[in-house]
This record gives C-alpha cells, structure tokens and sequence, in this order.
C-alpha cells in the first residue's frame, strides 16, 4: 500500500474511488451545484461528475461564491466523498470547512490515478492508495 | 497557532455554533497561510449577497449561522440583485425579489448592516490608516488596503462572516508589514482624463503585474472617485489587493528597480480590448463601483432637461444613503425625469439581468468585464459625459 503525507485541510476519514484531474476547478460557474457535473468547456473533466468521488486536482480557482457551490452539492448528496489538492486555495478550503468534506493537501497528485481505490485520512493528513483500479482490473 | 483563552473557547464551541464554525474558517485558514496567531479586526464588509449567485444552499447556510451567530463589530453589507424598494420598476421578477428580501433578511438578523454597497468607505464604514480589517469585495479591498491605508487580505463571503461573528482574523498576508512591499514600479507616461481613463490604467497593469503589487508612478492628478474607478479594475484584471501611488497613497514602501512603462498606446490598446465591434447599445450603466454623491450631482447635470432615447435604458447605481441624499438634493428628481433610473443597493454585475440587453456602455472597465462574462452583452467604455450622450441620442 503506497502511502502520502500531506496536511489536513478538514477532518474526516473516508475510502473511495479516486477521479483525478490535472485542470484547477472552478467550483462557481464550473460545476452544476445540483448534479456534482463539471460543466466548464474545455475542462478535462467536462460532462463527468464528481459525487461521490474522492477528487484529486492541483488547487481552486475563481469566485468565492464557490464555497457555497461545494456546500449545495453536500445539500443534495452530490459532494465528493473527500478532495485531495497540491494546494488548497481558500475558496475550496472554506468550502470544506462549511459542509464538512475531508480535504488533504500537500499531496504530489501525479501518484494518484483515476479509478483507484484510496483513503483519505484528514485527521492525521494521509492518503493511501489501497487497491489497483475500481474499473479495470488488471 | 496560538490562540487565547477566548479564542480556543469560541473553536471549542462555548459562544455557539455559529461562532465556533466561524472559528473553524478562521484557524484552517490561519494555518494553510502560516499564520503565528488571530487578530482582532474592527470593521468587516461581506460579499456574496445576489440571490442569484447563492442560490438556495447558500442562503441555507446563512440561515445555519444567523441561529445563534451576531456580529461583533461594524459590518456591512455587498450589492445585491436589486433595488430593495424600487425593484419592480426596474423589471426585476417577484420570485427574484422575494429570494433576495430573504437573504438580506437573515443577514440583518446577525446584526449585519444591511444597505448594501461595494463602496463601505462612502457610507460609514471608513477605517483608518493601519486598522485591522476584513472585507470582502475586490475593489473595496483593493481602496481600503491602498487608498486609506487599513489592512485586509481579499475575503470571501464565508471567511467575512466568520471574522464579523468573532471580531478576528489570521495574521496573515496583507495584515503583515513585509508582505505589502511594492514588487514593481509602473512609469505612467500619459496624462489620464477621466473614471474610464483610470479604468483603463487598472486593465493594463492589471493584466501585467497579476499578483506583484505596483508601484505606480506619473499620475499627478486624481479624485476619489478615479482611485475607486482604478481600484475595482486593477482588482477585476489582476487580482491586485494592494497598490501604491507617488504621493497619493500613504502606505510606506521601497520603491522597486524595475520599472515597466505605459503609454497612451497601451491604454488605447486596453480600449479596443474592452470596445466590441458593433457593439448594439441599449443599456448605458454608470456607479461600478457606486456612484458617489458627486458622481450623481454630475449626471444630474448632464441629464437636465434631457430625455433617454427610446430603446435604451440607464442604471446610475448607488448605495441607499447616497440615493437618500440625491433624493433630498433634487438630483433623483432630474435624473429619474430624464427616463433614467437611479438605483441604490444594485449594481449591473449582480442583478439577474442576463441577455436582457445587447450592448453595455458604461466608464467602468469592471463593468465591462462582468457584463460580457455573466450577461454576454457586448461593450463599450467611454468617458461619464460620452455615456450620458450616447443614452439621450
């Protein structure tokens, strides 16, 4: 099992599948607040959604009102699992905060793979890879 | 991060929920800045206000805090999406009007002075040179931080509310005296005219420096209303928080080596970026940010026994108290007889008005911006007096 040290953002401990992205999100504007989809053209996780995932990207971007994007989606069960940054900005890490969604940073996201199983442990600031791939098995 | 006797009871939940979630904001961000301890801060100013753009999650969570949390200290309040008295006359629906008379509600609950305005400093909640403050709303931080001289890093909605609930912010960024240093210097080589000119400037140095803050230099003459005009596009194309003048602000600082130029070509440049190609105008907007009393006293002028073409529409947008006084003045009376509207607690980046018009015409190069990314009106920026030609031809 390969481990990564890095800081808690908020607290929590959670396991699920990873969906990686190297693009910063745009949580305002970027993400449909009502169905967890990432709408922004051109964004490479345009058309997919990130409920219930454990969403690995570099940082945030854009308004602040995307702080309250992150807490509707908590509302209507469409709030990723936990989020994994290199560097949470503070739009996202507000956005933890209010609607109590584990979040790590400090993470060198480039490990970590879409579609493998991983925990994130906030309390103690750790992510672990624990298994190969949820859809395709190797 | 060391917090006091106080400060670790608030986290802990002693004061209620609303103050130890606030907490909550406040430390995480302390420690992701690297911040040693909390200050105290004695003025906030909260963005995130539209309806619109908090929806109803949003609102949900203010209702959450407004519980049990109260502010500690003066706060006041962003634009929101409408006129609060005079919405309807403005074309504003009922279900929008309703939704945002329920926002506004559950902040004054808190104790939030709630006449909403980007523009604080005009109404009463002026810091002085060196406070401790924490403001949202980029343009109103960028005058506060550089203009006046008080301190604050840029806030967003959640993170203003939770310092007016606590009276406290993390040491960090702007509050510090090192991290407020001029990085590079700005040799302003053209005389600048007017609000637009000066919006113009904030474009072009904007867009070069991003986050190195600037040391301006060759502006030998401004007025308030042009640093506010400066400020909230400087803020919108760069994301400056801080700037200094030549002997306009006060903030103390080295003055940087390098030295970049701008010409009357990179403002005429700036221009042709902002000016679209057959731009159809039909809505002319005047008060981004709010219109100052001297502002409106200028329009009313120029309005004077005019009459606003059929087809177009103009907003001159301000905040409650200053509209109170053009009201006491006689300027709302001329201003509202021409056929133009003057509209206090809005603003044309926040009302719900998307697609309602085809082209913008307005001195504001933040205007500009919010109008083509929100509204997908087409613009064009000109000078206060080109504006009110254009809405009376």
């Amino acid at each position: 099992m390969t481990r990564f040290k890095g800081r808690r953002i908020f607290k929590g401990k959670i396991e699920g599948e990873a969906l990686v992205t190297g693009d910063d999100i745009s949580f305002f504007g970027g993400c449909d607040p009502e169905t967890g989809e990432i709408v922004e053209k051109g964004h490479e996780l345009e058309g997919k959604s990130i409920a219930g995932k454990i969403l690995v990207f570099p940082t945030g971007k854009g308004s602040t009102v995307g702080s309250y994007v992150l807490y509707a989606l908590k509302k209507v069960g469409k709030a990723p699992l936990a989020i994994v940054n290199e560097s949470t900005d503070t739009v996202v890490a507000v956005g933890c905060i209010i609607s109590e969604i584990p979040a790590v940073d400090q993470i060198e996201i480039s490990n970590i793979q879409t579609g493998q199983k991983i925990e994130v442990d906030a309390d103690n600031g750790i992510v672990s890879i624990k298994g190969k791939s949820y859809d395709h098995p190797d | 991060m060391d917090l006091s006797r106080e400060e670790q009871e608030m986290l802990d939940g002693k004061y209620g929920k609303a103050t130890k979630k606030s907490m909550e904001i406040i430390t995480t961000l302390g420690e992701i800045y690297g911040a040693e301890r909390l200050i105290s801060v004695s003025s906030v100013q909260i963005a995130g206000v539209s309806y619109h753009n908090l929806g109803e999650a949003g609102l949900e969570y203010l209702a959450g805090m407004a519980e049990d949390g109260r502010t500690k200290v003066l706060t006041t309040l962003n634009p929101a999406g409408m006129d609060l008295v005079e919405w309807k006359k403005h074309g504003i629906n009922n279900d929008f009007a309703r939704n945002q008379q329920r926002v506004v509600d559950i902040f004054n609950r808190m104790g939030v002075v709630t006449t909403c305005t980007c523009t604080p400093y005009l109404i009463g909640n002026l810091p002085h040179y060196g406070e401790h403050i924490a403001w949202a709303e980029s343009s109103a931080v960028c005058f506060a931080n550089s203009v006046i001289g008080a301190l604050t890093n840029r806030e967003g909605g959640p993170s203003a509310l939770a310092a007016a609930l606590t009276g406290r912010t993390a040491e960090y960024g702007l509050h510090l005296r090192e991290n407020r240093i001029a990085q590079v210097k700005y040799e302003v080589q053209t005389k600048l005219e007017d609000t637009d000119d000066f919006g113009l400037l904030g474009h072009v140095i904007g867009v070069r420096t991003g986050k190195e803050i600037p040391y301006i230099t060759g502006i030998v003459s401004v007025t308030m209303e042009k640093l506010k005009s400066f400020s909230a596009s400087v803020a919108t194309y760069g994301g400056v928080a801080l700037f200094h003048m030549e002997n306009i602000t006060p903030n103390r600082t080295l003055v940087p080596d390098r030295t970049e130029v701008v010409t009357r070509e990179d403002l005429d440049a700036a221009r042709m970026t902002l000016d679209d190609d057959e731009a159809d105008i039909d809505f002319i907007s005047i008060g981004c940010p709010h219109a100052s009393i001297k502002e409106i006293a200028r329009v009313a002028e120029l309005l004077e026994g005019k009459r606003v073409a059929e087809g177009k529409t103009v907003w001159i947008t301000t905040a409650k108290p200053t509209k109170e006084l053009a009201i006491m003045m006689g300027y709302y009376e001329t201003i509202e007889n021409a056929g133009a509207f003057l509209v206090s607690d809005a603003c044309c980046a926040v009302a719900p008005l998307k697609e309602r018009f085809k082209g913008l015409m307005t001195d504001s190069a933040k205007a500009c911006f919010y109008a083509r990314g929100k509204n997908k009106f087409k613009t064009e920026i000109r000078s206060i007096e080109q504006c009110l030609e254009e809405a009376v031809t």
